[in-house]
């Protein structure tokens, strides 16, 4: 186990799995924690690392009342064990043969599995466009930042706090900075959209509004469960 | 907590042999057709509840325990599943 941290209260894992048959950008992985009384609990975590080179990487968020979440972020060390089930999931995959421009869009640590699907569009040479919109709270909560500017030149929007000399956008996501950022829907573009469920039901909204089928609006909604 | 179809695929695995969030379920209440992985999803419920992203009916109930798992698709008029 490896890992590192990818901003304040947010953690990747690299995990050795043995017998990991590799897995498709998008996919999540189930993990299984179990204490000492023998409490169970389940979380889904999208699968963060490139598919198909044997470890697994789960990019996890601080959740302060999560059962899971901080001890993973805090606690969890080289040596520990956790059981995974996966790959699992198939509906948020991205399929490099689609005809339609690829758009990303990405509220807070809900840009994990879309930094899979640019990382996979990369080692694949896909030459089908591409498009993120990524907001966070601060420039601080930006995670994966270099890597992503490398891969894409995506659109930022930081809702509360701004950096001196900010030059992306400084607000919630609303229609009017959608309809900038996005393709427009007479492309056609296949849409992923993950983050907090408020997040995504708020972007699937207003594409939905802006004239995108709903079959071509992929969602992954998070948040605290088992509660 | 609301979250999608998708997040229930592992629980499914366990019943399904193939990806049921690919599957194209029949909501049995408004005949909406849609994906699985594009339903509602309640994951804490206890078990797992999926709901018509359409009109919110139940589509499927899942609940296990140790030893059982309890799968319940009176919501679902039908399920289409694709073979690889």
């Amino acid at each position: 186990m490896d890992s590192r941290d990818e901003a304040e209260g947010v953690r990747t894992l690299e995990l050795s799995v043995p017998g990991w048959p590799g897995h498709c950008a998008g996919q999540h992985a189930d993990l299984r924690l179990t204490a000492e009384d023998g409490y169970q609990a389940v979380r889904s975590y999208s699968l963060a690392g490139p598919p198909r080179n044997g470890t697994v990487e789960l990019t996890v968020e601080r959740l302060d009342d999560g059962e899971v979440s901080p001890y993973l972020v805090d606690e969890f060390r080289p040596g520990d064990q956790l059981e995974l089930r996966g790959p699992v999931g198939g509906y948020f995959v991205w399929d490099p043969s689609d005809p339609g421009p690829l758009m990303l869009i990405g509220g807070g640590s809900g840009v994990a599995p879309l930094a899979a699907i640019l990382r996979e569009r990369a080692a694949l040479g896909s030459s089908a466009p591409a498009r993120l919109l990524y907001s966070a709270g601060s420039e601080e909560r930006l995670i994966y930042r270099e890597e992503l500017d490398e891969l894409v030149q995506p659109s930022y929007t930081l809702t509360r706090e701004q950096p001196p000399g900010w030059t992306g956008y400084s607000r919630r996501v609303d229609r009017e900075l959608l309809a900038e950022t996005v393709w427009p829907a007479s492309e056609n573009p296949i849409v992923f959209v993950c983050g907090p469920t408020a997040f995504v039901e708020t972007v699937a909204e207003l594409l939905i509004d802006l004239g995108h089928a709903a079959q071509r609006v992929r969602t992954e909604r998070f948040g605290p469960t088992g509660k | 907590m609301r979250l999608d179809g998708n997040a229930a695929a592992g629980a499914l695995q366990e019943v399904f042999p193939l990806d049921a969030t690919l599957a194209f379920a029949t909501c049995a209440a408004c005949g909406a057709r849609d994906q699985l992985g594009g339903a509602q999803a309640y994951m804490d419920a206890p078990g797992v509840v999926l709901r018509c992203a359409h009109c919110e009916s139940v589509l499927l109930r899942l609940a296990r325990n140790e030893n059982r798992i309890w799968l319940e698709l009176s919501g679902c008029a039908s399920l289409e599943v694709r073979t690889p």
